[in-house]
């Protein structure tokens, strides 16, 4: 019998594209060979959480291969802490099953809801970048199965080439269906989190460059709205794990109790008007104003790691329209860019609720990873007809210092862009051509960015 | 040591999934018994990192009808007296089209739904009625509650299989034996994937199938609201029924 397929429309977090896709969701590892073979569909693509935010795991008139189902835990060896598990596992799970353990992620984006395959396709890294690297860092092995068929197992020694062309590759390479990784050990579910404000972006260039080695995590929240003598104001959010006797004495005897949360729902779409230069300004005004000043305020991982994660469907705070979160990291010589892309969205008005900054640590190996040493700002964007243009922009400014936009994140950037920002994208087009002459991957962002015809 | 036990038959549908986790969730050692021994050994080495419990991973296979006696005595063997019940998720479902015009599909679907239910399940019932103790849960189907031209063909086999639930049930009664009937509307499993327009999550559902086992119930319908759903398409009268595209 033929694989159940599901006709709808997909899309990423930002709601932006949204495509007609055939997809897939099979409950038996060895279907996903079956559908492979099927060839009922010209393409496909594999999809977790769809938390990428713009068009990786969508694929337009094509497949889209759901890992969900396939979410079992396979091992757990106490001595090392290595996790072995169905790429449909989520980070959330994994919190849930191993922090009451002693566990933690050891790498995260700033959600809880995405999965391991996601994670290595597109070798997500979190605040502490600077420290720890990405989530290839702590990956040790991985089972593909290629376009052919043929399952094989992936590792910096065994098939070292398509290990990193797959770590941060964005799925191309074929369906991750098991991994192997490290977790970090954790004295607690909390964090101890000291919050600098700082007046310009010079103020926190220099706290990040004199802090960052004493802290396991580091991120700034910048005021995209301030220009002129205030321009990239921020407030920097620096952590670091704490042991039970840091704790106040009531958490002291369940330390890895993160206690419940309230987690509302936002139950609708924003309308546009509501979403104005004068709304964004106020938030950010607000936001800047009520951040803790504090030093060593005690926060629990969920609050610290997944802020946003407490409110299902903060997507739909962009409109109808969706949005686009526009990621990117400049060499460290290059920092000026930021302050270029700062000055050019407080002029356009087009500034986002959040916009933050953060620091890397050195890049991997990984063909397509994202990650290099230098700064990285993320800004979000409502989409509306004059955001393309002025994208276009933003991306001259950003090529002009060597920068590069991170693909999880982007809907929008031209092929031609693409490959200035990726110089390794030739390596990796010549590894695809062998393990999939036939392009039987494919999706609504390769055929974008001209990775697949 | 786990100090209670389940078998999960059918065990890798999504719904028996979500069942065998509820009761390793609830400390309960379980026996995860289905056709394709690959994803058995993935759901029991699930059940074991996840919740800590024992897991194992028997092959079953519905249509062998010779093995049913060796697996059941070796679960029994394996759970002793910790062995509390036995949830069966097996079954199977061909395109009714497809099955009025090939024998060996509407064959497949009596022996997998029907016959293969009722040789495994009466091991385990006569375990259960010696002992004086247990409890059956069958996922029988609202499919069974009435033929309908679309589905009728694997509706009967579940019809079937409801009806001689109420017999064992009836029979066991004085033994102390508890018999539970499931009958699934849409649930959201491989099964419903891309055909009904709302379904219900495994999981609800087995929350559903492990309260009914604990409040003895005897007939559930999951989600609750196909038992009123069905109350109507039931009292259709046949005149009427047998004019109508369903």
């Amino acid at each position: 019998m033929p694989e159940p397929v599901k006709n709808q429309p997909v899309a990423g977090w930002g709601r932006y594209p949204v495509h007609e896709c055939r997809e897939y969701r099979p409950e038996k590892r060895r279907s996903i060979g079956d559908i492979l073979g099927e060839r009922a569909q010209p393409n496909y693509i594999a999809r977790g959480l769809g938390r990428s935010y713009g068009d990786t795991a969508i694929n337009e008139g094509g497949g889209v291969i759901s890992c969900l189902r396939l979410d079992r835990m396979l091992g757990f060896d106490e001595a090392t802490g290595v996790l072995h598990c169905e790429a449909g596992v989520s980070f959330s799970t994994i919190i849930d099953v191993f922090l009451p353990r002693g566990y933690f992620i050891p790498v995260t984006p700033g959600t809880k809801l995405i999965s391991i395959g996601g994670a290595i396709a597109n070798d997500v890294h979190g605040k502490n970048h600077h420290r720890d690297g990405s989530f290839g860092h702590s990956l040790i092995e991985f089972e593909l199965q290629l376009p052919s068929g043929e399952i094989i197992n992936c590792s910096r020694e065994q098939n070292a080439e398509i290990f990193w062309a797959t770590v941060g590759g964005i799925g191309l390479t074929g369906i991750i269906l098991t991994a192997k990784f490290r977790l970090r050990k954790v004295p607690s579910g909390f964090v101890t989190v000291d919050y600098l404000k700082t007046k310009d972006l010079d103020g926190v260039l220099s706290a990040i460059h004199e802090s960052d080695a004493t802290y396991q995590y580091s991120m700034a929240w910048v005021d995209c709205l301030a220009s002129g003598r205030s321009l990239g104001r921020s407030v920097l959010m620096r952590g670091n794990h704490v042991g039970p006797g840091g704790l106040p004495a009531a958490k002291r005897s369940d330390p890895f109790n993160m206690g419940g949360r309230f987690s509302p729902t936002l139950p609708f779409d924003f309308p546009q008007f509501a979403l104005n230069p004068l709304s964004i300004r106020a938030f950010n005004v607000v936001f800047y104003a009520l951040s803790p000043g504090g030093q060593g305020v005690i926060t629990d991982c969920d609050r610290y790691f997944f802020p946003l994660d407490s409110i299902h469907h903060w997507n739909r705070m962009y409109g109808k329209r969706g949005f686009v979160q526009y990621q990117v990291t400049v060499p460290t010589a290059e920092v000026q860019a930021i302050v270029e892309i700062l000055q050019a969205v407080a002029k356009s008005g087009k500034a986002s609720f959040l916009a933050v900054l953060k620091k890397f640590g050195q890049g991997n190996e990984g063909l397509l990873s994202h990650p290099i040493e230098g700064f990285t700002l993320t800004l979000d964007f409502a989409v509306n007809d004059r955001l393309a243009p002025f994208l276009r922009e933003l991306d001259k400014t950003v090529l002009k210092h060597n920068g590069r936009l991170y693909l999880a994140k982007d809907a929008v950037m031209t092929p031609e862009t693409f490959r200035a920002m990726y110089p390794r994208w030739e390596e990796y087009k010549a590894l695809r051509q062998r393990i999939d002459p036939d392009n039987l991957l494919s999706s609504s962002l390769s055929r974008r960015v001209g990775l697949t015809p | 040591m786990s100090a209670r036990g389940v078998v999960v038959i059918g065990a890798t549908s999504a719904i028996a999934r979500a069942v065998a986790q509820q009761f390793a969730a609830g400390g309960c050692a379980v026996i995860v018994a289905a056709r394709d021994q690959d994803e058995n050994e993935a759901i029991a080495a699930d059940l074991r990192v996840r919740y800590g419990v024992e897991g194992h991973a028997f092959a079953w296979d519905a249509e062998a009808f010779d093995t049913h006696g060796a697996f059941v005595a070796r679960c029994i063997e394996t759970l002793g007296d910790r062995l509390e019940g036995v949830v069966l998720c097996s079954g199977y479902m061909a395109e009714q089209k497809a099955a009025q015009g090939d024998w060996s599909l509407a064959r497949r679907m009596i022996d997998v739904n029907y016959s293969a239910s009722v040789s495994v399940l009466e091991r385990f019932a006569a375990h259960f009625e010696v002992r004086r103790s247990g409890f059956l849960c069958v996922v029988s189907s609202v499919a069974g509650d009435r033929g309908r031209q679309s589905n009728y063909l694997y509706g009967s086999t579940k019809a079937a299989l409801s009806i001689w639930c109420e017999g064992l049930r009836n029979r066991l009664y004085p033994a102390g034996v508890h018999v539970v009937t499931v009958k699934p509307g849409f649930v959201d499993t491989k099964m419903t994937w891309g055909t009904v327009p709302f379904a219900a999550s495994p999981e609800a559902a087995a929350k559903a199938i492990l309260k009914a086992i604990d409040k003895k119930k005897n007939v559930v319908y999951v989600p609750w609201f196909w038992r009123y759903i069905m109350l109507i398409i039931r009292h259709v009268p046949e005149w009427q029924f047998k004019k109508m595209k369903m």
